[in-house]
């Protein structure tokens, strides 16, 4: 566990009087007994490379409230515990945070598998609860103090992979046939659920459809079998390294898709954006943020500035354009409710947060009444122009364009995708 | 050439290939786990070890990962060596090897890790080989040198073994070590030196094993858990203690999920490979190349 307030808040502390402005010194300092905010986070395991990220973004919030004078005039405390990726783990934690730390607040981890297994107790204790990367995770707690933070939406079937076919419709001419691949996981087989929905919409014919144990090394005979039933598109879910594998067996088999991509979550890190370098040209991919014009918000780039030099300290995702912009605007979200509500009253904030808009780093966000976001955000990119394995290709606007939503659109779909060849 | 054809001429061609990493991954165990009796379910963590530590210098040096990986294997024979002495001192002196030994293997692959998280982050690390994105076609047939060159390398260093262990005097005290470590005793050699020398070996495999998962594929510290059933299925289908069973073993996993997964599915791939390891096993209990105790 870090606490902030413990060894890190001192240090904190003389950080702000030292590089804050003049004029936010002039901010009374935190005072009285902090505010303290709950959470187990994935620090080890499988979903430490996106759960530590998180964490640095969350630091990084609680060192600027704490600059700017605290919540309600306290200084916020963070209280975390490594969850090692595991669910199991999850209800024992946030006992713990309620019963013995007495955590002021809760928020969730990283991701379904860890926010999932915390809502019994959340929703025991009566908790406001705003969650982290969760999809459809309150579709069947129908939880009225849950909020999630997440593009997707809660009408995952019917919008997630809107995007990736209506970019797909538009070409000329018009696609006949689809592929559907994905990870036989949760996440991406709602994901699959959505793209099969809208190829019967759009009356794509689906030439094939199947789905990847966890445990697959070698994507060759998968992408093969891909080709050989010859589709017009290709739709993937994935995870890394499946994603690596993936379109690395796209560019040895030298493949020639129309469109291909999805839900690939994999170049999203910055280690496997390096690694794939040209093979990611003209793959469209979910995302949640890329650093285009269209997609400025205030306090964005000051998030990455200040990321990035930490992030390299602790080994984590270089550039943080993945978790880190979400991870911030949960505190976020959180901050504004309480704020505006002026104490801790959980039924309050839940009532603020439903009938509330937030001002984000990532935009502004309202919640519906499953806690999911009103307007959907699935961003569907595009890397271009991608030329050898450097990182600074990635820090700048033109490399990842955004084909959907049209509000945020920034370039021109490229076609065919041939995996870098 | 008929497509369906061409697709299962790749699938076995692919499968071989991939048999060739299961292989590389399989012999380490098959010296610890069927020669000496020593349950290292921390092998594949070893393989991580080495495969994360042939990223981390390859990242330094450029120098190829399959090298590199070679010029570790000395430490991990080193590290092996060591790790043997402590199961030795602690367990299998006092005859508390089947459990309790079991429980220091989970340990240490606890420990490696964790250790790796704390030392190289959570992120996924990998080395690209100068061959990595050159693939060779014969005709309709692909050969990625990303998945031929580790296989070749593989089988060059388990026939360097299968050499030592044939030919040299150490090698056949280490087969016998399998047998009778009493009779060795008779023969002046103490059975606990060359245990050592071998779990040393088998650790230095894990070393080159490392090296051609760095080629394959970019790997996290938790990597190895995907080939821990695998390994362990290879190493029992191809008899306990048999170097050519373990091969064929691999090589056979290789192609039986590959061309499940091109005909039926990525999904069947598991099960029907597992599957086969069960028709072996109801028919030849002791494994394909086993000999019967």
């Amino acid at each position: 566990m870090e606490g902030l307030s413990r060894r890190g808040l001192g240090r904190a502390a003389l950080a702000a009087a030292i590089t804050v402005p003049a004029a936010a010194r002039g901010q009374t300092a935190p005072s009285g007994p902090p505010i303290r905010i709950g959470y187990s986070m994935s620090l080890s395991g499988g979903l430490a490379g996106n759960g530590r990220p998180a964490l640095l973004a969350h630091r990084i919030w609680a060192e600027d409230i704490n600059s700017r004078g605290g919540l309600l005039g306290r200084p916020v405390e963070l209280v975390h515990y490594d969850d090692q990726s595991t669910g199991a783990q999850v209800p024992g934690i946030y006992t713990k945070l309620l019963d013995v730390d007495k955590v002021d607040l809760v928020i969730s981890g990283y991701a379904t598998a860890i926010i999932a297994p915390a809502m019994p107790v959340v929703m025991q204790r009566q908790m406001a609860f705003v969650s982290l990367f969760g999809t459809g995770v309150n579709a069947d707690f129908k939880y009225d103090r849950y909020f999630s933070i997440n593009p997707a939406g809660s009408q995952v079937k019917e919008t997630f992979a809107k995007g990736f076919f209506d970019i797909a419709m538009a070409m000329d001419p018009k696609p006949r046939s689809v592929a559907i691949l994905n990870l036989d996981s949760d996440f991406h087989q709602r994901t699959a659920e959505s793209a099969r929905f809208l190829a019967g919409q759009h009356k794509l014919r689906v030439v094939y459809d199947r789905a990847y144990p966890p445990s697959t090394v070698d994507f060759t005979p998968i992408i093969r079998a891909v080709q050989a039933s010859r589709p017009d598109i290709v739709y993937v879910g994935s995870y890394p390294p499946d994603s690596a594998g993936l379109l690395r067996a796209a560019n040895e088999l030298r493949v020639n898709f129309q469109m291909f991509g999805g839900p690939m979550i994999g170049p999203h890190i910055t280690a496997q954006k390096l690694q794939l370098g040209p093979i990611l040209n003209n793959l469209v991919v979910w995302d949640v943020y890329a650093p285009e014009p269209t997609l400025q918000f205030p306090g964005m780039q000051t998030l990455l500035e200040r990321y990035q030099p930490l992030a390299a300290r602790e080994n984590a995702d270089a550039l943080g354009h993945y978790v880190p912009p979400l991870a911030y605007a949960q505190m976020q979200v959180l901050e504004q409710a309480v704020k505006r509500v002026g104490r801790i009253d959980q039924a309050a904030l839940a009532v603020d947060m439903h009938g509330n808009s937030f001002d984000t780093v990532i935009g502004p966000l309202r919640f519906d009444a499953q806690g999911e976001w009103v307007e959907e955000r699935n961003l569907y990119t595009q890397y271009q122009g991608v030329q050898g394995n450097g990182i600074e290709q990635f820090r700048k606007a033109g490399t990842q364009v955004i084909l959907y939503p049209p509000r945020y659109k920034s370039g021109e779909l490229r076609k065919p995708y041939t995996a870098g060849l | 050439m008929d497509p369906n054809l061409v697709l299962l001429l790749n699938g076995i061609v692919s499968g071989l290939l991939l048999g060739g990493l299961y292989a590389a991954a399989a012999v380490g165990l098959s010296i610890s786990f069927g020669m000496l009796d020593i349950v290292n379910i921390a092998h594949p963590a070893f393989m991580v070890l080495s495969a994360l530590l042939v990223a981390l210098l390859w990242s330094t040096t450029g120098l190829d990962p399959l090298l590199l990986s070679l010029l570790l294997a000395p430490v991990f024979w080193l590290l092996g060596a060591g790790l043997y002495s402590v199961y030795h001192h602690f367990f299998e002196r006092r005859g508390d090897e089947a459990i309790q030994g079991l429980a220091f293997f989970f340990g240490v692959m606890f420990i490696i890790e964790v250790g790796l998280v704390l030392t190289l982050g959570p992120e996924q690390h990998f080395a690209d080989a100068a061959y990595a994105a050159t693939t060779w076609r014969l005709g309709e047939i692909d050969l990625p040198l990303r998945m031929l060159v580790p296989a070749a390398t593989a089988m060059a260093a388990i026939g360097i073994l299968a050499l030592f262990l044939r030919r040299s005097f150490t090698g056949r005290a280490i087969a016998a070590v399998a047998q009778d470590r009493e009779a060795l005793r008779l023969l002046a050699i103490n059975p606990t030196h060359i245990k050592r020398l071998a779990f040393g070996i088998s650790i230095a495999f894990a070393a080159l094993a490392g090296g051609a998962l760095a080629v394959v594929q970019p790997m996290d510290a938790w990597s190895g858990h995907i080939f821990i059933g695998r390994v362990f299925a290879i190493v029992i289908m191809g008899g306990l203690s048999s170097l050519g069973g373990c091969v064929v073993a691999a090589l056979a996993f290789g192609v039986v999920e590959n061309v499940t997964a091109t005909f039926f599915g990525p999904s069947w791939s598991p099960a029907v490979a597992f599957g086969c390891l069960l028709v072996v096993l109801a028919f030849r209990p002791q494994g394909l190349f086993g000999r019967m105790a």
